[in-house]
């Protein structure tokens, strides 16, 4: 007994020397980096090496995989091409489980790889974990879809999609200017930088639109199984359409309690709501006539639309997102920002991000998201273009 | 008339508490220990039940029978793996390592079906009653869950009538005294932990029926929420447990539908710091006088 409680205590002692060494080592990798990464850029500036971070694994796997996807294929396409100024570009992407401790530790193992740029982080609260970070550094940070303010808010950082209060006004927009609805009941989740940023402005711009909010419920991140109390609501409130800016994991339980309490009503989401279609064993007929904002929609006629999808069914079996296409956009957006302004890759990582910064608002990425006019950048990180509404008909996008 | 239907859903949610709640109350009753992977014995029992009926096509009672089955198995290896060896040790090293065997039982399955949520197809067929014109609408999985409960609460009342029923409030009253009876205590014990962990399975489903969302962590809010029932009801007691449970749910849904959606977790909790401060044990806790 003695003897086993030794060894027992032993282990533990060790686990926590382990613990320890862990909680360390992404500041001591920093203070590591800091001085062999000025070696390692001069030694090997034969390609770019662009960093991806997002949830592979995980509730919001279907974001993180579409980013890696598209990353993945547009880096083909570019080195295929003859590269990013002549010279080959590598990416290597990983996993935060939209998490943000796991995304730092995920910053910096990219860091050690030796990363120039990061393409990341693809949801929000990680994003803004990281942005910090990549400040410290000044290392170029171009977010497919992290749409939080925060996400953006120091220079180095720039960003693709739609930011929250944007998704907000412009839903609020939509569903006035259509005339979708004059009743409205909001779900949302208040534990979540996204969901309730959307929920502001969407509250703040309900004022000047011709539709009243009836109900605005709330969840939290430990509550999010039960929203029989919130349909409820919204259904005693009379509300004939019901604003989702959440997730698609919560949306999918909230369509199939809102049926079995026989609420018939309209669903209106933003992005959040992409990939709800590929939930595994989701029952998709539930989402029928489910409205969503989103900047793309795989059936667009576009040729570069078509391209884009075919090529990526092929080789993933799946239809790309608003997700992927954002990611796609975003690699070719850092393409464009470092031929504007000639990067190499033996510029140390500040060098690269000062060009970068100065690039990208210099240029137009016409993209799969950027509607007609294409995609501008402003100096605050912030894209320009114009959102597209889609209706789930038969379980795919219908453009509305 | 939404007033009721809030008290239903309440109910329902709650009856779903009472079920894990058992599993801890039992469990803690004759063994004294917390055992914190009773939530991640609910998720590996739902996820028996979703790959066996979507893999297999089986008959998704037979699928519940078979997840009982092997949840029973689980609790049972679980207890004599990690908790028996520490039998005389201190609560405290008990304690983490049921911590330890939550996380062990969540990463496994992490590493087995990823972490990507599955949906689960309910298993219950019945459907919805629809009264008053529609204006009340009870869904199939609320009957059923509800029916399950009070059935289960029937027969552990009886099944505490007999041989090793009354082997179990012995070895719950006093460990020493029940053995030198001729009660074997490790039997006992393993046998509460089979029965928990039946029910576990039973709750999983359940749970997962009335909200299909499937992940390895599952378990883990529900099945905090259920400790805090079964200590709410009094831990250790079977009656509590069913009482704290469905209290538990029905303060849960009234709060979110008559103060606030966000708030609810939080007088959740609160009512429960003024039970305990008015009555230590729980509601219908038993007081033990320690004898000095």
């Amino acid at each position: 007994m003695k003897k086993s409680k030794m060894i027992l205590s032993v282990l533990l002692a060790g686990t926590m020397v382990l613990g320890l060494a862990g909680c360390g080592s992404p500041s001591k990798s920093t203070s590591d980096n800091a001085s062999d990464s000025k070696t390692s850029d001069s030694s090997d500036g034969d390609t770019f090496k662009i960093g991806g971070i997002g949830p592979t694994t995980g509730g919001a796997a279907v974001y993180g995989q579409a980013v890696k996807n598209a990353a993945e294929l547009a880096v083909n396409e570019i080195n295929e091409a003859g590269g990013i100024n002549g010279k080959q570009v590598e990416l290597n992407f990983q996993d935060d489980e939209h998490d943000a401790e796991k995304a730092v530790n995920a910053y910096n193992t990219l860091k050690d790889w030796g990363m120039q740029a990061l393409l990341g982080t693809v949801t929000s609260t990680p994003c803004v974990a990281v942005a910090n970070e990549a400040y410290a550094d000044n290392m170029f940070l171009l977010s497919p879809s992290g749409s939080a303010v925060e996400c953006v808010q120091y220079d180095n950082a720039f960003r693709v999609c739609f930011s929250d209060p944007n998704q907000g006004l412009a839903s609020a927009q939509y569903i006035g200017e259509n005339k979708l609805a004059s009743k409205v009941a909001v779900i949302y989740d208040s534990s979540d930088v996204y969901s309730s940023g959307i929920y502001e402005k969407f509250a703040e711009e309900a004022k000047n639109q011709d539709f009243e909010i009836v109900a605005a419920e709330a969840f939290t991140a430990d509550n999010n199984k039960d929203f029989s109390t919130q349909i409820q609501k919204a259904k005693d409130a009379g509300a004939d359409l019901v604003f989702l800016p959440i997730y698609y994991t919560e949306a999918s339980l909230i369509l199939d309690q809102a049926k079995k309490s026989g609420y018939d009503t309209k669903f209106f989401g933003c992005d959040g709501l992409d990939g709800i279609l590929s939930v595994e064993n989701f029952d998709t007929s539930l989402t029928e006539g489910v409205m969503l904002l989103t900047p793309f929609a795989a059936d667009a006629e576009d040729e570069a639309t078509q391209k884009f999808v075919s090529e990526y069914k092929e080789k993933y079996g799946d239809t790309p997102n608003q997700f992927a296409a954002d990611a796609y956009d975003g690699m070719y957006a850092i393409k464009a920002a470092f031929e504007a302004e000639n990067v190499t890759p033996d510029m140390s990582i500040s060098d690269i991000c000062e060009a970068a910064k100065k690039g990208i608002t210099s240029i137009t990425v016409d993209g799969l998201t950027g509607g007609e006019e294409g995609i501008t950048w402003t100096a605050d990180g912030e894209p320009n273009k114009s959102p597209k509404a889609v209706i789930i008909t038969d379980g795919a996008y219908k453009a509305m | 008339m939404s007033f009721l239907s809030y008290l239903i859903n309440g109910i329902s949610l709650g009856s779903v508490y009472a079920i894990i709640a058992l599993g801890y109350t039992m469990v803690y009753g004759i063994a004294k220990m917390l055992n914190f992977a009773h939530g991640d014995v609910i998720m590996i029992g739902s996820f028996v039940v979703f790959i066996t009926t979507s893999a297999t096509g089986m008959n998704p009672l037979l699928a519940v029978l078979l997840s009982v089955v092997v949840c029973t198995i689980l609790g049972m290896v679980i207890e004599r793996l990690a908790y028996k060896p520490l039998r005389g040790a201190s609560p405290l090293a008990v304690l983490i390592t049921a911590i330890g065997v939550s996380y062990f039982l969540q990463n496994i399955a992490l590493l087995l079906f990823g972490a990507n949520p599955k949906s689960f197809t309910s298993v219950v067929k019945i459907p919805a009653l629809n009264l008053a014109g529609g204006k009340l609408i009870i869904s199939g999985e609320t009957i059923v869950t509800i029916v399950t409960c009070i059935v289960i609460m029937i027969v552990l009342t009886m099944f505490m009538k007999t041989k090793p029923g009354q082997a179990m409030l012995a070895v719950s009253e006093d460990k020493g005294a029940a053995q030198l009876m001729g009660v074997n205590v490790n039997k006992t014990i393993s046998l509460t932990f089979a029965i928990g962990s039946g029910l576990a399975a039973i709750a999983g489903v359940l749970l997962c029926s009335a909200y299909p969302s499937l992940t390895p962590y599952t378990g883990s809010m529900p099945g905090i929420k259920a400790f805090v029932a079964a200590v709410f009801g009094g831990i250790g007691s079977i009656p509590g447990a069913l009482l704290g449970g469905v209290i538990l749910g029905v303060i849960e849904i009234l709060s979110k539908a008559y103060i606030s959606s966000q708030l609810s977790d939080a007088i959740v909790f609160g009512v429960l710091i003024i039970v305990l401060l008015v009555k230590p044990t729980g509601i219908l806790g038993k007081k033990i006088n320690e004898k000095v």
